[in-house]
């Protein structure tokens, strides 16, 4: 092996390892989002008692065919949806499309009691209580808002809070594709 | 402290862990034993969606019993392993598998750790054959060194 090999081969491995890990660190921004394979098919079953009257089932397919509407999971227990409820009261009166909230794995009265105090940005609230649809939706955390499209495909999700910026940068764009 | 009341101790001290370790999963084990079996082997490959280093036998979150609950009655509804954890990870992704699958994408990720050990062999290789050229054949000038 001549010499300039014997510095150029170590040198041009270390490079190769910083290409790699700087590659990997540009694709994986925020790794612990998990990007879920649900986008771009269609929404599963949403078949569940409403919150204020159990006796009501409603059908989130058959409510909002034919139109856009978000899907908002939450929970009374969930710290983060706390602050996330005032940008759903903005989104309530300037998205324009309603809101479809999930109480999941809640104690329905508490919920009731948060909805009274805070202001109730839904259009419809359904109780998941044994979190079962949650799973069918690939909810692994509250807050998760859903964006459905009128033939019921999912569009996009959040994971996280919903505020105005990300209802604008990620969400609207991909109303606007359609009109 | 003599050997008999710090081994007992030690006992107790272990028997503390014990109840740690199966405080979570909180259901009966299921009436058939290969199904229990295979609810054990499923439960600990899967990864907690929300605490994401944990397998979901070992979570005690929530979500983490709500897909327990999903694999039990997919194992009592006749489903094999497979069609499992296709369901799972039509929903939450590969990411929920602990044991990554085998395909065109994760061929690099189950390929590396044969391939560095292959480098290293062929370089190990090299660096010896190179240093026994270096060695002296004749170390007579070696003994005649020591004799002086």
């Amino acid at each position: 092996m001549s010499r300039v090999n014997r510095f150029l081969l170590p040198l041009g491995g270390f490079a190769l390892l910083v290409l790699l890990l700087v590659v990997g660190l540009k694709q994986a921004p925020d790794k612990g989002i998990i990007v879920s394979p649900l986008v771009g098919k269609p929404a599963p079953a949403l078949v569940l008692p409403t919150l204020m009257d159990p006796s009501v089932t409603i059908d989130a397919a058959q409510r909002y065919k034919g139109q856009w509407y978000l899907l908002n999971v939450w929970g009374t227990w969930c710290v983060e949806c706390r602050y996330e409820h005032p940008a759903l009261l903005e989104l309530q009166k300037t998205a324009g499309i309603p809101i479809l909230g999930m109480d999941w794995r809640d104690d329905e009265a508490t919920a009731q009691q948060w909805l009274k105090e805070l202001g109730n940005p839904y259009d419809q609230v359904v109780s998941d209580k044994e979190g079962r649809v949650a799973l069918a939706w690939g909810v692994y955390g509250a807050p998760e808002t859903y964006l459905i499209n009128p033939e019921g495909v999912i569009v996009t999700k959040r994971v996280g809070s919903m505020t105005p910026a990300i209802w604008e940068k990620q969400f609207l764009p991909l109303m606007e594709q359609r009109k | 402290m003599s050997g008999m009341s710090s081994r007992f101790a030690l006992a107790v001290l272990l028997l503390g862990f014990a109840s740690l370790a199966v405080a979570v999963d909180k259901f009966e084990p299921l009436p058939d034993a290969t199904q229990q079996q295979r609810y054990l082997g499923l439960t600990h490959e899967l990864r907690c969606v929300q605490c994401q280093n944990e397998t979901i036998a070992d979570s005690p979150v929530e979500v983490a019993a709500d897909l327990r609950r999903e694999v039990r009655e997919a194992i009592q509804a006749g489903k094999t392993d497979t069609e499992i954890r296709d369901g799972l990870v039509s929903r939450y992704g590969e990411f929920i598998l602990f044991k990554p699958r085998w395909s065109a994408r994760n061929a690099l990720l189950w390929l590396a750790p044969g391939l560095m050990l292959l480098v290293g062999l062929v370089v190990g290789f090299n660096i010896v054959r190179r240093r026994a050229q270096l060695l002296p054949v004749d170390d007579s000038v070696v003994e005649e060194e020591e004799r002086t």
